[in-house]
């Protein structure tokens, strides 16, 4: 058995190596490629003092041939490694005694498990049979045919690639324009991944809202204002009935962001105004990046200034004021968000105040205003589109936060307007019905994808908002 | 520069310019007057030496050993100028050559760039204007300022009039001030085209009018000098004649300052015109002279269109 387990290890890590190998191979067939490619396209005008006579450059005809050679081969490859090990299963599974394949879906999962480990030498559950040992040698069999015929095949389509386009590289042979479009269909590809990267969490999020709305009614979650996810797992199990009203999770959330804007938005314009009128040259040069380092600041680490050190002065300050004050006030959690926020908000007005145009300033300046006024006169309401637009950008990125409210708001979803209560935002409630110990098909999982859902959509109308009135501003000016 | 028996001899000949414009004489003095007046080797005018008439009858506003520094950069060099009260003066000069650096001085508006230095002295009336008593949002509102492209605010028609009355409460209630927009609409030729539409904003008024609301503007508050930087540039002959016609209007009551590209409109506006090159006030004079017999060679050349 030890013998085994030592070569199957063996095998695992050729299994790896067997790949790097043909990578590497492939590049250098592809390198190789290029420079008979090149050399055929000099050889096909009798050397470079005619090259005025070949269609495209020597160097496209090299990367045609590349190309042809890595491109093909390189898909095969993709596809081997990704249907091999199911093909390598299915044969082994056919090859097992009719006892085992009357098994159930689980059970024949767990023994497939089983024979996988034996055959990567790893531990294997339950005891080691001559079924499984005949099993797991077959499986490291088939691997490694498998391995081969892969390498012969791939091998193959390039070189075959490879002469097919060398044969076809002559005076006339238009190299260029298959290169460019070769080059187009890569950066297709590339932009795409963002974009269907983007529809798939939509998908994932909107897949799984629809789950939970079967379960949950969309009215209740949308109206209720009641928000107690905890359900019950066995049927006996009391008072957890559940219940998701998501109304104390928006108003929570809500009262947090308003309570950070009503911080961020005059704090925020008013250092863009003095930073962008006021200020001396040498204020700005050091303000303006010691404003960025507030931004660079990760937001954990905000959220431990405001659970630690915002929340208990504020709670202290309550009191001694006689009034109750949760020591997860809602206050404290926003003050902070709203530090946070200001970087933002001051440089995106700091640049619709800069977008004004001079002779804005000059003419209401040339009339005898005095700075403020031809501030508050001319400039702002100049500026304004450009202003609002950044605010409701801000206003979008404090309803994301996390990690702040996380850390300093409560978990207690209380329906209230009061910031010295603890209240809980719709970000901190799906971070503790995701957190530990899940089963991903309840109500109160699901929960997560509804609210992530909700989010995403009063996030987004906000931006599209905010890029709107940002983007009819600079139409202005411009 | 100016030695002190040239400034006499400069004050002899103002004395006599004087007389004789009293008497009726307003252009073709002899032009030997000149010769009198400068160094004979001075038709290659030394720089900061400047030739002709610098100053004015009935000086308002002058300028004296006026330099202006960009950082490095000596935009303004040993400029004396002297504009008189109801005179129109034309400033001309190829691109560069410092004369919207030397109207800027004229109100102060250098001072809203941070690297700009402005040495020498220029009284308004007798009073310094860069003395540290003075207030540049006072006195931006004794000299006003016309831009090269029109500017209204982002404010109706009506408010873009009415702002410099009320910033610096020039009105005491809304019948005084409708009254005093009305007025300064009618002066800047405005009035009849957009009285029935005072609530649109400044903007939708095409460019044309919209120069003339910013005179209105500048009117508005009342000032004694008006400062224009080129502004009919942006503007078709039309509305560049309706301009110059309202300019002329206006010189009745004020003293008008004006850059400008266009001779013809130079000489079609101005009394005078001072000539700048690469900041020195080259030659100054009375605005036919200069046209039909300049004195130095650069203004010879600019004014038939060899530089600029």
């Amino acid at each position: 058995m030890a013998a085994l387990r030592g070569t199957t290890r063996h095998a695992a890590d050729r299994n790896k190596m067997a790949l790097t190998t043909i990578v590497l191979i492939l590049t250098g067939l592809a390198v190789a490629g290029y420079l008979a490619g090149a050399r055929r396209a000099y050889a096909s005008v009798g050397g470079p003092s005619n090259l005025r006579r070949l269609h495209s450059l020597p160097g496209y005809h090299g990367f045609f041939v590349a190309i042809c050679c890595l491109l093909p081969a390189l898909l095969v490859l993709l596809l081997w490694v990704v249907v091999e090990p199911r093909a390598v299963v299915v044969l082994v599974t056919q090859g097992l005694p009719e006892a085992a394949r009357g098994l159930s879906e689980g059970e024949l999962n767990l023994l497939i498990n089983n024979i996988r480990n034996l055959a990567a030498g790893d531990v294997v559950s339950g005891q080691v049979d001559a079924m499984l040992t005949d099993a797991a040698l077959r499986y490291t069999e088939l691997s490694r045919l498998g391995r081969t015929l892969s390498a012969v095949l791939v091998f193959g389509i390039a070189v075959l690639g490879a002469v097919l386009a060398w044969r076809r590289i002559g005076t006339d042979f238009r190299a260029r324009h298959k290169v460019e479009s070769v080059v187009t269909g890569l950066l297709v590809a590339a932009s795409s991944i963002a974009i269907l990267t983007t529809i798939g969490i939509v998908a994932s999020v909107l897949f799984e809202a629809i789950r939970f709305f079967r379960e949950v009614p969309l009215t209740e979650f949308l109206f209720g204002l009641n928000w107690s996810p905890q359900t019950a797992i066995r049927a006996d199990q009391v008072g957890s009935s559940g219940s998701f009203g998501a109304v104390p999770l928006f108003a929570g959330t809500l009262l947090i962001t308003a309570i950070a804007m009503a911080v961020a938005a005059p704090v925020g314009l008013m250092t863009a105004i003095y930073l962008s009128e006021y200020a001396p040259p040498r204020v700005r040069d050091v303000a303006k990046p010691l404003l960025e380092v507030l931004a660079g600041i990760p937001t954990v680490v905000y959220g431990f200034f405001a659970a630690l050190t915002v929340a208990p002065v504020i709670r202290s300050a309550g009191e001694a004021m006689g009034l109750a004050v949760a020591s997860e006030s809602a206050l404290a959690a926003g003050l902070v968000m709203g530090i946070m926020i200001i970087p933002l908000v001051s440089s995106l007005s700091d640049d619709a105040i800069k977008a004004v145009p001079r002779a804005m300033r000059d003419g209401a300046l040339g009339l005898g205003s005095t700075r403020s006024e031809a501030m508050l006169h001319v400039i702002l309401p100049a500026a304004l589109p450009g202003i609002v637009g950044g605010i409701l950008l801000a206003v979008s990125r404090a309803i994301g936060e996390t990690m702040i409210v996380v850390m300093a708001a409560g978990l207690a979803a209380n329906l209230t307007a009061n910031p010295f209560e603890a209240v809980t935002t719709v970000t901190v409630q799906i971070v503790t019905l995701l957190v530990g110990d899940q089963e991903f098909d309840s109500a109160k999982t699901l929960a997560a994808f509804a609210l992530g859902l909700v989010l995403f959509v009063v996030t987004l109308c906000l931006n599209v908002l905010g890029l709107q009135f940002v983007r009819k501003y600079r139409e202005q000016y411009e | 520069m100016a030695s002190p028996e040239f400034n006499k001899l400069q004050a002899m000949d103002e004395s006599q310019n004087k007389l004789r414009q009293q008497g009726g004489e307003t252009s073709a003095r002899p032009t030997t007057n000149g010769a009198v007046r400068r160094p004979p080797a001075s038709r290659e005018a030394a720089p900061g030496t400047t030739v002709g008439q610098v100053r004015a009858r009935n000086a308002f506003l002058t300028a004296e050993d006026v330099n202006v520094h960009y950082g490095d950069i000596h935009a303004i060099k040993n400029v004396t100028l002297e504009i008189g009260r109801n005179e129109v003066i034309a400033l001309i000069g190829p691109s560069g050559c410092g004369k919207s650096t030397f109207l800027r001085c004229l109100n102060r508006m250098n001072d809203t760039i941070e690297s700009a230095r402005v040495t020498g002295r220029i009284m308004l009336d007798g009073q310094d204007i860069y003395s540290k008593d003075l207030d540049p949002v006072a006195l931006r509102a004794r000299v006003g300022m016309v831009f090269q492209k029109p500017n209204p605010f982002p404010k109706s028609i009506y408010d873009n009039v009415a702002y410099g009355p009320r910033i610096h409460g020039l009105a005491a209630d809304r019948s005084e001030l409708d009254h005093i927009v009305h007025k300064s609409l009618d002066r800047a030729g405005l009035l009849k085209e957009v009285k029935d539409r005072l609530d649109e904003p400044g903007t939708s008024l095409s460019g044309g009018q919209q120069q003339r609301l910013c005179i209105a503007r500048t009117i508005a508050v009342n000032p004694e000098v008006i400062l224009m930087d080129e502004p009919c540039s942006a503007l078709d002959p039309i509305a560049t004649a309706r301009i110059e016609d309202l300019m002329d209007e206006l010189s009745e009551n004020y003293a008008i300052v004006i850059v400008t590209h266009s001779m013809q409109q130079a000489a079609r506006v101005s009394q005078r015109v001072a000539y700048f090159h690469l900041g020195n006030l080259i030659e100054v004079d009375e605005t036919e002279k200069i046209f039909t017999n300049p004195r130095t060679k650069l203004t010879e050349d600019y004014i038939t269109g060899r530089i600029g």
